[in-house]
């Protein structure tokens, strides 16, 4: 929005807006607290290029870090696409990085357990590992019944991805689950 | 995808927004893209400002009707009737674009004696065979291509389908040239003669009888249609997933691709079909895929008739002529780029580590194992099935069933929560100290948290870069995955276990920056762009060979990082560059933004008119140029090239054949291969509406796949006993202000105060039948199960005149769950499984039901409620609980 420079003039707002700011927006709207705010996008430490997470548009986006904290995101202006532009989505989705339902911390529900319990990240990881080799060895078909035609492949555990992933995380994921004889790598594309 | 991969050679959207500005006219149909798109809605808005015409065809009034010059409500699930009608339209009054038709298209191309159409055999194509509940395809092909499929060949048609409908499916053709070819067009096996035959039916009568749009209204968009197209103008159509989410989904697009292909609107500036992906990634979870059918770009999971070495599985899966015939270099470079040195000549560069694929492990399926105990892990990564999946009630179940299952998300959703707290366990269904399910919660990172790309809805891939590191333990996916693989490849090493070499040799080692130790994303994407033998970038597909020389991740992602830059991150801005913007980000395949554009030069490769030019013949330079695109075709094959005897690939395509992704390099109005219900869209009514079909005796389509369960039962349909229980003719969609299941909307303030509550929209002719109050409770219910949302009554839903009845249609999004800071009742819990058996999608998008005043039953009642129901509908299953 932009805003006002120089003084405030020394009349009410009403007055103002009656004395050419018919649609209270510009100097009726301003008062003296209003003349010391500042942008966040303007005191931000640093902007990063980005490009928004919801609808497949591609709206550019601008993130404003301050403090190791996003403060803001707007829309892109150089992008040809968007051209500056985001849907309410993607307006408010620096609340989708400060949300407060966010969970930062690992929990684990042990089996037939009726609360969540906290876990180390590293250790969480290793027990994962250890299930996926587990069920792998578990399930695995070496070749088809019914003619003896491989197989190499086990559907005990499968994968099912947003379509939010990065390209790169996909490849990783079916590159490494492929490797591993995995067959049902599955995403949001058919959902 | 395969509704385009069949038609074009490609599964992408065949232009770019921006262009949208070129058209004459914009028909925008199962999409509501104002509300679901709206920042590329703005090119809709520019080309009307321009003089185009817009149409929205859509059950609902929206803001993409408010802002249209027409807006045609049909009844939802009828798509494929009207836009036949639209064909009829065209061919009864020859509105065809008929040079290029003549030039471009399979049009002329004579068929197969055998081939036979629901004209013939009264809703039925030729090849059924009634045992398997399936097509054998071979009767659809060209006249004179060699007769019968290979048996394994067709077992793989019959088993897989779907993705692999891309393209790499093998028609053999000798030097890319159809046997037999009528340019006239008159020859009564021709495909154009076909067409008019199939299509003979699809009257504005029929029309108006099947979808209940006024003839006069079908008409005006039929004329709309063929009025901005020819020489000097060009029609757009833009859909989504209201086309997709059908048992008929992909027959849909394919209509439209028929459509588009006789109006000649496909490779022209203004023209195209604009595919309007509904995640920032859903194109590139495709492209390098996630999905169990397919490798990067589309290359056929191998299929254990074809897995026994690498010269059998190209023979199998590939055609040869057509960028499809270098389908051996492709797949060698992946095998390179995954195995590395391990991947050599000697070992068939380790293909036989490839798992095979047989049948349908697609996500239903694999949830109905679940069920049975034979899937016990599961990896969820940002998605929430127990709210975003067709019957998701069932989904809970299917968690319930696991032994272990790991959920990655940013805040705690549905899909982690369902053992404590969800319909299951408010009905007693499932108690929590029951499910033996172990559950791992990891936090995610966000995508400002993290760096790669997204591909977005044009094929376009943009670098996001990293803003700030995650906090705690949140990771990105590149970490989980990376960081797995690491600890499993730890664990297996010094393994003897040939079935471990796969994993153990894999080339898994990329930079790791940082303290949290994230795996450099920019390697990952040099890995997908490929190196040569000097370990120089592949620059483009067409340097990548088979004898090992060169790797690529990701065929037609080569170039993506040509001369060691990321393209992707490329942001000149756009006031420093034409409108293509051909230097923001980087498009598949060669950075293209208008696919098949040769076709915007007449078969002479002149420009068809001034105001349509956008790729033409250089004849002084040797070479296509244009107005700053990348000319999607070999740069100096020049228009009257004709290929030599036993020419294969690219060489094997005349300078007339825009679709080079195809065997004859010509866009497809019969699809000779690549589909499972049949080479041309053919009307069948949903799995539930209220009605018969009137065009043939077959209802429905006949190899939609259904899941015949007592958790999954149907609501009786036509004029089946029992369909009167469930009158009304329900549609889902979504929300502006929320995003799919939720996780990364009902968790926002902004959002959720923007839109808090479940709401189910109803006309006021229905309100009234029914007694609902605006901002009151209704229970909308089906044979699964039962849901309650605020009533909203509006204009916006019509009723419609339908085979001389009046029907129904309620609308309801679907974003809501129980967790979030607004909750409500999840609207997938009514939907059935049944599917489209090219691509296993749900039909979302249509389905019966009642809707009765007040808020619905709680706990047991509920169950006695839909068991009350089942009873009056005569649905066998009723010894099952609804609502699990």
């Amino acid at each position: 929005m932009a805003r006002g420079t120089g003084r405030v003039p020394g009349l009410t707002p009403l007055l103002r807006q009656l004395t050419g700011d018919p649609l209270g927006l510009a100097r009726a709207a301003r008062s003296e607290r209003s003349e010391r705010l500042t942008a966040r996008t303007s005191t931000a430490d640093r902007v990063v290029q980005s490009v928004c997470p919801y609808c497949a548009v591609g709206c550019g986006q601008k993130v404003y870090v301050k403090d190791e904290r996003v403060v803001q995101i707007e829309g892109d202006p150089d992008s040809p696409i968007s051209r500056g532009r985001l849907c309410p989505k993607g307006s408010a989705s620096e609340q989708l990085v400060n949300s407060p339902l966010r969970e930062y911390r690992v929990k684990y529900r042990r089996p037939h357990g009726t609360e969540w319990e906290s876990l180390d990240l590293d250790t969480a990881m290793d027990m994962i590992a250890d299930r996926v080799i587990a069920t792998r060895r578990d399930t695995w078909e070496d070749v088809r019944p019914s003619d003896g035609k491989p197989y190499r492949r086990t559907l005990g555990f499968g994968v099912l991805g947003g379509a939010t992933l990065d390209t790169e995380e996909n490849y990783l994921i079916k590159k490494f689950f492929t490797a591993a004889g995995a067959v049902s790598i599955e995403n949001q594309a058919r959902i | 995808m395969p509704g385009l991969g069949t038609s074009f050679g490609r599964g992408g959207a065949t232009t770019f927004q921006q262009d949208l500005q070129n058209s004459d006219c914009i028909l925008i149909m199962g999409s509501n893209m104002a509300e679901q798109h709206p920042v590329g809605f703005q090119w809709v808005v520019e080309a009307k400002e321009r003089g185009a015409k817009v149409i929205h065809v859509d059950p609902r009034f929206t803001r993409t009707s408010a802002i249209a010059d027409l807006h045609v409500p049909l009844r939802a699930g009828t798509d494929i009737a009207f836009l036949g009608g639209v064909i009829h339209h065209i061919l009864e009054h020859d509105r065809a674009f008929r040079e290029y038709v003549q030039h471009f298209t399979n049009g002329p191309v004579v068929l197969k004696e055998e081939a036979a159409t629901p004209e013939d055999l009264d809703g039925m194509f030729s090849g059924w065979v009634e045992e398997d509940r399936l097509y054998a395809v071979d009767s659809w092909n060209y006249e004179g291509v060699s007769g019968e499929l290979t048996a394994g060949k067709r077992e793989q048609s019959g088993d897989v389908s779907g993705n692999q409908a891309h393209g790499a499916h093998g028609m053999k053709l000798d030097r890319g040239e159809p046997p037999h070819v009528d340019v006239s067009m008159e020859h009564p096996r021709c495909v154009y003669q076909l067409l008019r035959r199939h299509y003979a039916r699809y009257t504005p009568e029929a029309v108006e009888e099947i979808c209940g749009v006024p003839r006069e209204q079908f008409l005006a968009v039929a004329e709309a249609l063929c009025d901005s197209s020819g020489r000097e103008k060009t029609a757009a159509i833009c859909y989504a997933v209201g086309w997709t989410q059908h048992t008929t989904g992909v027959q849909t697009i394919r209509a439209a691709a028929i459509v588009q292909l006789l109006l000649g609107n496909i490779g022209r500036p203004g023209g195209g079909i604009l595919a309007l992906r509904g995640h920032a990634n859903i194109q590139g979870s495709t492209d390098v895929p996630t999905l169990y059918d397919i490798l990067p770009s589309y290359i056929p999971m191998p299929h254990p008739v074809s897995a026994e070495s690498l010269e059998e599985f190209v023979e199998l899966t590939g055609p040869k002529t057509g960028a499809w015939g270098s389908l051996d270099a492709y797949m060698t470079s992946l095998l390179k780029a995954w195995w590395g040195d391990r991947a050599t000549p000697e070992n068939d560069f380790c293909f036989g580590y490839l798992p095979t694929v047989d049948a349908d492990h697609s996500v239903y399926p694999m949830m109905i194992r679940m069920l049975e105990g034979t899937t016990k892990g599961y990896v969820l990564v940002g998605q929430n099935p127990v709210v975003g999946s067709a019957n998701a009630g069932l989904q809970a179940r299917a968690l319930a069933s696991l032994d272990w299952l790991v959920v990655r998300d940013m805040v705690e959703i549905e899909s982690a929560s369902f053992w404590y707290d969800g319909k299951a366990i408010e009905t007693g269904e499932l108690r929590t100290e029951d499910i033996g399910t172990e559950v791992f919660f990891l936090p995610a990172a966000a995508h400002v948290e993290k760096e790669g790309t997204f591909t977005n809805t044009q094929r376009l891939l943009q670098w996001r870069h990293k803003a700030l590191e995650p906090r705690e333990d949140c990771r990105s996916d590149l970490w989980f995955a990376y960081h797995l693989g690491r600890r499993i490849r730890e664990r297996l090493a010094g393994s003897t276990d040939p079935r471990d070499r796969p994993i153990l040799e894999l080339t898994w080692d990329y930079p790791l920056l940082g303290e949290r130790e994230e795996p450099d994303a920019e390697a990952v994407l040099q890995e997908i762009n490929g190196r040569d033998a000097t370990g120089a970038y592949i620059a483009k597909y067409q340097d990548l060979k088979a004898d090992g020389s060169t790797s690529c991740g990701s065929w037609l992602h080569a170039g993506i990082y040509a001369d060691g830059v990321n393209q992707t991150a490329r942001r000149r801005p756009r006031t420093e560059q034409d409108w293509i913007a051909a230097e923001w980000g980087w498009a598949w395949p060669a950075n293209t933004r208008l696919l098949y554009n040769r076709a915007s030069a007449d078969p002479g490769g002149r420009p068809w008119s001034e105001r349509k030019k956008y790729v033409w013949w250089d004849a002084e330079a040797g070479a296509w140029t244009g107005l700053g695109d990348h000319p999607d075709f070999v740069p100096d094959k020049p228009p009257d090239y004709e290929p030599p005897e036993g020419a294969t690939g690219m060489e094997a395509l005349r300078g007339t054949g825009p679709f080079i992704a195809h065997p004859d390099g010509l866009g497809w109005l019969w699809a000779p291969s690549g589909l499972v219900d049949g080479p041309l869209p053919t009307y069948y009514e949903p799995q539930e509406s209220p009605f018969d079909n009137p065009l043939y005796r077959v209802r429905e389509d006949p190899v939609r796949q259904l899941f015949d369960r007592p958790d999954n039962p149907y609501n009786p349909s036509g004029p089946r006993p029992g369909a009167d229980v469930y009158p009304f003719v329900l549609t889902t969609y979504r929300l502006t202000e929320h995003h799919t299941a939720g996780g990364m909307s009902r968790t926002l303030p902004y959002l959720s105060e923007l839109m808090p509550e479940l709401f189910v929209e109803v006309s006021p002719e229905l309100a009234a039948t029914r007694g609902l109050e605006h901002a009151g409770w209704a229970t909308v219910v089906t044979t699964r199960t039962a849901i309650e949302a605020r009533v909203m009554v509006t204009d916006r839903l019509r009723p419609l005149r339908v085979q001389g009845r009046t029907v129904h249609q309620v609308g309801l999004p679907y974003h809501w769950g129980s967790k979030g800071l607004v909750t409500g009742d999840a609207a997938n819990d009514l939907l059935s499984l049944v599917l489209d058996l090219n691509v296993h999608i749900a039909e979302y998008k249509v389905l019966t039901c009642d809707v009765v005043p007040g808020r619905r039953p709680r706990g047991r009642a509920l169950t006695e409620f839909i068991e009350g129901y089942r009873r009056r509908s005569g649905v066998v299953h009723a010894e099952q609980h609804p609502g699990a």
